[in-house]
């Protein structure tokens, strides 16, 4: 725990080791990016080790979720590093020659990136990628919900990283109030509004640009799907895409199911196929399960049960151990709307599904809810894919899959209203840790010398044509040969 | 319609506004390309025919000399609102992201959708560009917009909201004039993003509500720009590119006015000289007579630069000018040399017609002096040498940089415009003003063809290895790990 004059140090340290432009350096950024991935690979067995206690993870959910994306994060920013940080041409016209334009990206300076406990060794070095990628010094704020997984960042970042340059800043609330009262260069911060809404007013006390990865209820549309094993394949993606990803505990996890009345109850009895051969027949002694994370979400999650209307609308699982914080796989058939299930972001293994008359209501249904981090349609019926991916607004959308999006290097992720603001991934990582900075370069030779007061009809003329680019009429002015 | 009254523009009238707006918006009615279109027509025909109602409003604001006013403002505006048509369809069109291995078999793209209802705060050294050209922006991207213009340009406000209400689609167009109190009433409610322009005090504000509601914020702020002259460069045009971008830039009220000057000692004097000569033949003789210079704006600013001017250790740094006249709000271009870094002059953003030129003893201090500064919104270089421009771009933060000029790269259309640190942040102008003011979402589009089961429960240590050699082993490392053996 950091007491606030080893803060001060250790603040101080990060900006003279940014101050002295080492990280400016392609070099540097490549050893660290490299370090990073020597990190991950090295102590692969103690990070597995630490997403099972904190989380229940198995090691494939650990990988598939965490360890490897960002084994393949690190091998794109390496890969296309030289590129994002060589200068872009910006296009004049003709008529500017010699004058060049360009646009430099260069640091912000020292960052905050405060992480959360889904995926705590995720969400924590995938922003460090892109920081330092970018060539920024960086403090890391894990959360203290997995406290493994934040030990094991705080022992081990400091061997392979460099110590000057990268921190890890473990604590509570009260550490993160701390941070947040210091100046920073920009946060980039993932959890909750509520204390999403605290970071930005710190930030605003240093007009510290901030982005903002935030939560929400993702809907997924299932649409009816003729083909049997598209059918199937939807089913699994489904499944995995709530109760597989840390246990519906994910802030782009599948919230809730719209369907319509008369395809719901096949679907509640493929989805429970399908849950049933992914988790068993007894998935408290399944090891593909997280478990939650703490006993405040365990009884949150059971809360949203306790409303009889409610737990009358279980139409599968229910059953809870707050010993050892398992939930089970659950789906709810039409819960009351105004119920805290359906208005609040669940995160968590329940799933309601909401049927309705006709598909084509899902659009509004939707719209009457903020902006989530994702929205996910199972369809084949391209009219409605065009109909949700324009009427309907979300951080991201995904069609028959969910969850992928967030691997995809070339696609930013980030929130939309609710949701937060700002994105990252792949070369938008690099972008948001970056200022891009336009330069413009004239040369002493050429100059339009009517840009000059003292004013005069004729000048006024000439720079009518100049904005126009409209040569001919500038040469005839200035032979005297046009006049207003 | 315009809500002009002072102090009947509450918190209730606003959210009733918010309310009005996003059934606007919700009607999906904005998105089209056919409405934004006609809006941008709208507007540049506003500017077009309205011409010299413009100009005298300008002229009653702010005394702008009309060559000035047509230049950087009816002309900007007009070239944004062409620009913006020229390009709106390639601008709306979705761009295609590739995809990799992670994803396969998947196709994506990255869709511009507009964020919804808008508020844009203007300000009044400008009144009509950076008032229109954010709004051009906006509409571009398809939002709703609420436009507040600044209480200090009152005639150019009033015409806005006079010429609005009658170019363009009310319905999802306003404007909201007033002070303090309306801008306030306007802060509380949720908007879906919030761009100002103005002081970093106010920044701070607008931020601290965005806060509350959790709105992306572009801030466009100021900051004291520098203007680094090394010996040696072509004086007179150095000079007179100096002086262009400060007195003619509405009399050093600029957000990138060249705030101060920094050169070598030995070279002062004649950087000095030149600029005498080169501001006499800009203004005359008598430049507190000359039609070619813009007033101070208010008494307020007056006042404001007067009290720099009137600190111990200040006035008796004047080199050239100085003279003032309260009663006409003029302050004649004034040169001061090596002024103490403690005075306010030195400190705080001038925003007038004021150059302190600061010396050192070797061009290379210089940068030293302008990172003492918090980051400003531009930086200007006057240098014939390669190295010195080479470390400018490199060790020199600030929003934008120009060589051997001052303030054009605001016309570029092609370069992002925003302040870094104190300065701002995001961006606009061109291109960028669309992407300001949309969301970018990505969509990926999967196929139900292949799968990898490996992603799926139950896990089990084969599922892991091929994770792994998916994920990242590449076509080699996959074939192995199905043939059940892994590369480590």
């Amino acid at each position: 725990m950091e007491s606030p004059k080893s803060l001060e140090k250790d603040l101080k340290e990060l900006r003279e080791s940014f101050r002295c432009g080492k990280t400016k350096e392609a070099a540097w950024r490549m050893r660290q990016l490299k370090g990073l991935s020597t990190l991950l690979k090295e102590k692969e067995e103690g990070i597995f080790d630490a997403l099972r206690r904190d989380m229940g993870k198995h090691k494939a959910e650990a990988y598939r979720d965490e360890i490897g994306t960002l084994i393949k994060s690190i091998n794109y920013a390496l890969a296309n590093l030289k590129g994002w940080m060589s200068a872009k041409k910006a296009p004049l016209p003709l008529g500017a020659f010699p004058t060049t334009a360009e646009v430099v990206s260069e640091p912000l300076g020292v960052v905050l990136i405060i992480s959360t406990w889904n995926f705590p060794i995720g969400l924590s070095l995938e922003p460090l990628i892109g920081a330092l990628a970018a060539g920024n010094t960086v403090v890391i704020k894990p959360s203290e919900l997995t406290p493994t997984c934040s030990s094991l960042l705080a022992n081990t970042i400091p061997i392979y990283l460099d110590n000057s340059a990268v921190k890890i800043i473990e604590g509570d609330a009260s550490v993160g109030e701390q941070l947040l009262r210091h100046k920073w260069d920009k946060i980039l911060f993932t959890g909750s509004a509520r204390v999403g809404r605290m970071v930005m007013l710190a930030a605003a006390e240093h007009l510290t640009p901030v982005t903002l990865e935030l939560g929400g209820k993702c809907p997924a549309v299932v649409d009816c799907i003729p083909n049997s094993r598209d059918r199937t394949m939807a089913m699994k993606r489904i499944v995995v895409g709530k109760y597989g990803t840390c246990a519906g505990q994910a802030c782009i996890a599948i919230d809730y199911i719209l369907v319509e009345k008369k395809n719901a109850a096949a679907l509640v009895e493929a989805l429970t196929f399908r849950i049933k051969s992914m988790f068993g027949d007894n998935p408290r002694a399944s090891n593909s399960l997280a478990r939650i994370v703490n006993r405040h979400h365990f009884l949150r999650l059971k809360n949203l049960l306790v409303d009889p209307k409610v737990q009358a609308c279980v139409v599968y699982g229910g059953s809870m151990d707050e010993n050892t914080l398992f939930v089970e796989p659950t789906i709810l058939l039409d819960p009351p709307h105004d119920a805290d299930i359906m208005t609040e972001e669940i995160f968590g293994p329940l799933l309601p599904i909401i049927t309705l008359n006709s598909i084509e209501e899902s659009i509004e249904f939707i719209n009457l809810k903020p902006k989530a981090p994702a929205a996910y349609i199972f369809t084949k019926n391209e009219s409605l894919m065009k109909r949700m991916i324009s009427e309907t607004s979300s951080g991201s959308l995904a069609i028959n899959d969910c969850i992928t999006q967030f691997a995809a290097d070339t696609l930013p992720f980030g929130g939309v209203g609710e949701s937060g603001f700002g994105r990252y991934h792949g070369k938008f990582s690099f972008h948001t840790f970056s200022h891009e900075k336009g330069i413009l370069r004239r040369s002493f030779l050429t100059e339009f010398w009517f840009r000059f007061p003292p004013w005069n009809n004729n000048k006024l003329l000439l720079l009518r044509a100049a904005y126009i680019f409209d040569y001919i009429a500038i040469v005839l002015i200035v032979l005297g040969l046009k006049k207003s | 319609m315009a809500e002009k009254l002072k102090g009947t523009f509450d918190v209730h009238k606003a959210a009733s506004l918010m309310n009005e707006l996003r059934s606007s918006f919700n009607t999906g009615r904005t998105r089209s390309y056919e409405w934004r279109v006609a809006q941008l027509q709208s507007i540049a025909k506003l500017v077009d025919e309205r011409e010299k109602e413009i100009l005298h409003a300008l002229y009653t604001d702010l005394s702008k000399p009309e060559c000035e006013a047509f230049v950087s403002e009816i002309s900007m505006t007009k070239a944004s609102c062409k620009l913006a048509l020229k390009e709106l369809k390639r601008w709306m069109k979705p761009e295609k992201a590739k995809t990799s291995m992670a994803t396969f078999p998947s196709s994506a793209e990255i869709v511009s959708e507009p964020f919804g209802v808008v508020l844009i705060i203007s300000t009044w050294n400008y009144p009509l560009l950076l008032s229109l050209d954010p709004v051009i922006g906006a509409i571009a991207a398809g939002n709703v917009v609420v436009l507040k213009p600044s209480e200090i340009s009152p005639a150019t406000s009033s015409l806005l909201a006079k010429l609005l209400e009658e170019y363009v689609d009310n319905s999802a167009i306003r404007v909201v004039e007033g002070a303090v109190a309306e801008t306030s009433a306007l802060l509380e409610q949720k908007w879906d993003k919030i761009f100002y322009i103005g002081s970093t005090r106010v920044g701070r504000i607008v931020m601290a509500a965005a806060a509350k509601q959790l709105t992306p914020v572009i801030l466009e702020l100021g900051g004291k720009c520098p203007a680094v002259v090394d010996p040696n460069v072509n004086l007179q045009v150095a000079a007179r590119r100096i002086i262009a971008g400060k007195w003619a830039c509405n009399n050093g009220q600029a957000c990138i006015a060249p705030d101060y000057v920094i050169t070598t000692k030995a070279f002062a004097q004649k950087l000095i000289d030149a600029m005498k000569n080169e501001l006499e033949v800009f203004f005359g003789n008598d430049p507190m007579e000359s039609k070619d210079l813009s007033r101070i704006v208010n008494s307020n600013h007056f006042a404001r630069l007067k009290k720099m001017l009137d600190e111990e250790e200040v006035s008796s740094k004047i080199v050239h000018g100085g003279q003032w006249d309260e009663k006409r709000l003029k302050i004649a271009p004034t040169i001061l040399l090596d002024v103490p870094e403690e005075t306010i002059l030195m400190k705080e953003e001038i925003f007038g017609p004021l150059l302190p030129i600061h010396t050192v003893d070797k061009l290379k201090e210089s940068f030293d002096v302008i990172k003492s500064k918090s980051k400003p919104l531009a930086a200007y270089l006057f240098t014939n040498r390669k190295e010195v421009k080479k470390a400018f771009v490199e060790n020199i933060s600030a929003g934008g940089i120009l060589i051997n000029d001052t303030v054009l790269h605001l016309t570029v259309p092609t370069l992002p415009f925003g302040g870094v640190g104190d300065s701002g942040m995001g961006s606009y102008h061109g291109k960028f003003s669309f992407d300001a003011f949309s969301h970018k979402k990505a969509v990926l589009y999967r196929s139900f063809a292949g799968d990898a089961t490996a992603r799926y429960p139950p896990y089990t240590p084969k599922k892991l290895r091929l994770l792994k050699a998916l994920i990242n082993g590449g076509i080699f490392g996959i074939i192995l790990a199905l043939l059940g053996r892994t590369k480590n």
